[in-house]
């Protein structure tokens, strides 16, 4: 298996300001303007955005109940739930992801905000858009584009210490065939 | 870690891992009960059959109710209507609903090992609501997340549980859970009814009821079922009643922090006084509304189950 290409944290925080210019570019005269990060991945950056534009209302989206692919995936041990920092209707929403790949965990976003209300504008930040998408989703907002191959994850890690943030190219484990649970 | 089962049949095979992610799965679910938009498409396209040869009301409608918020589509299957009456077997019924291509099946059935014995012969996920004097898992599940919810961690708090013993698929569900979460549970009743032997279950038996109730953090009652009583197990109703039933003077030995549950259904002015079963420190009706999540958190669950051998060989 090839290493892993690795993207450092210099490169990974100059793709954040990026981002950050581009939003307040447009949103900087925007009244209550929602930024909901996507579990988990979405989250950390949306926190980090939000810190670095000074807005508040930053909350949390979960999608593990609106994903269309149950008992292809493991389910996860804890769900971090959907906190809302204010309403949704009329609002305009900024969905922040760290990845863009084939778009539906963007699609299942958009169900679960509109369980909540029906938000008057939504917009998409996310800090890489990867090739392969599979709907016909496009971000407002971009970090950066990596060219990777469809067998390959990208891995973003923003942690406690900016110092060790990165974006990990690998290729995919192999995944054993899962035996038919529901027909 | 992930789940990997995809049957629930017993309280007894969980590992305490397993019965902590039923919970959290469960809370997550409570919090979008809660919502205007009561419903998640997680089970979407997927049909629930809910098998029922046993009278129930709560279990039934919670199930229903579960399913519905998930999405899926639910057939509630009518005994008294159906072919049961004209001597198909169990084996045939429930082939005959995979054969309609269910995706899972819930049973209850009133004999023991009836969900274990479908498991094996169907290739859908079974769930267990309840066989005979065996388990009622998902019962305890709720009772125990109910708990939980008053008191916090389970670990080295005291549980009453007071009344039919010997016939209760709930109190069997619920020593299993709360053994594993670290609490000590009392079992109290006439002797009849509340036999040594469940003490190799890990609870503690007793027939002092006063000593047992100020002890505890949780009293939980359960019904006297008549109905699985072949032969009487103490001279009247009105004789549990006098020594067993909780009333007032009886709940003033509660610890001021104790909780009151009940599994429903109840018969008022035998295990419980309408006044103590409606009362402030009462968490029936919780009970109740818990179900429901913890029901959403098992059928999603187990519909979505890896195989052990799948997560093995991609960790």
């Amino acid at each position: 298996m090839a290493p892993p290409k690795t993207i450092g944290s210099r490169e990974v925080h100059a793709a954040i300001e990026r981002l950050a210019a581009a939003i307040k570019a447009r949103h900087s005269k925007t009244e209550g303007l929602l930024v909901l990060g996507i579990a988990n991945g979405g989250i950390p950056l949306a926190r980090r955005l939000c810190a670095r534009l000074g807005i508040k209302r930053v909350g949390d989206l979960d999608i593990s109940f609106h994903r269309d692919d149950i008992g292809k995936h493991p389910i996860p041990k804890e769900f971090t739930p959907t906190l809302l920092p204010g309403d949704v209707n009329a609002a305009t929403v900024l969905l922040v992801d760290d990845v863009l790949f084939s778009g539906r965990t963007v699609k299942a976003a958009l169900d679960e905000l509109f369980d909540h209300g029906r938000p008057g504008r939504v917009e998409l930040a996310v800090l890489v858009d990867r090739a392969s998408r599979k709907l016909p989703i496009v971000a407002d907002f971009t970090g950066t584009t990596i060219a990777a191959g469809e067998n390959e994850d990208v891995i973003v890690t923003l942690g406690d210490d900016p110092s060790k943030d990165m974006i990990e190219i690998r290729a995919r484990a192999p995944r054993a065939p899962r035996a038919a649970a529901l027909r | 870690m992930t789940w990997t089962r995809k049957h629930l049949i017993t309280i007894e095979e969980l590992s305490l891992r397993e019965i902590e992610q039923i919970h959290a799965t469960a809370s997550a679910f409570k919090k979008i009960l809660g919502r205007n938009v009561k419903k998640v498409p997680a089970l979407r396209g997927k049909t629930i059959v809910n098998l029922f040869l046993e009278p129930s009301t709560r279990t039934r409608l919670a199930f229903d109710m579960a399913a519905k918020r998930l999405s899926a589509d639910v057939i509630a299957f009518d005994a008294s209507s159906s072919s049961t009456q004209k001597g198909e077997t169990l084996r045939d019924t429930a082939e005959n609903i995979q054969a309609l291509n269910a995706d899972m099946i819930v049973i209850r059935h009133a004999a023991a090992g009836s969900p274990l014995y479908l498991s094996k012969i169907l290739d859908i996920p079974v769930i267990n609501a309840g066989d005979g004097a065996h388990e009622h898992p998902t019962q305890g599940l709720l009772d125990t997340f109910t708990m939980k919810e008053h008191l916090g961690s389970l670990k080295g708090r005291k549980v009453a549980i007071l009344g039919d013993i010997l016939f209760s698929r709930v109190a069997r569900s619920n020593i299993h859970a709360l053994t594993k979460m670290g609490a000590a549970v009392t079992l109290v009743g006439p002797s009849t009814l509340v036999p040594h032997g469940f003490t190799t279950l890990g609870a503690q038996v007793s027939h002092d009821l006063k000593s047992a109730l100020a002890d505890a953090d949780v009293v939980m009652l359960l019904r006297i079922q008549h109905e699985r009583q072949g032969h009487r197990h103490f001279p009247s109703l009105g004789e549990y009643t006098s020594m067993f039933g909780l009333n007032k003077t009886r709940a003033s030995w509660l610890n001021p922090h104790a909780i009151i549950m009940h599994p429903g259904p109840i018969n008022r002015g035998v295990e419980i006084d309408s006044e103590l079963a409606d009362g402030e420190r009462s968490v029936i009706l919780e009970q109740v509304t818990n179900g429901i999540a913890v029901r959403m958190a098992v059928l999603y669950l187990c519909a979505g189950y890896q195989p052990e051998h799948v997560i093995s060989s991609t960790q």
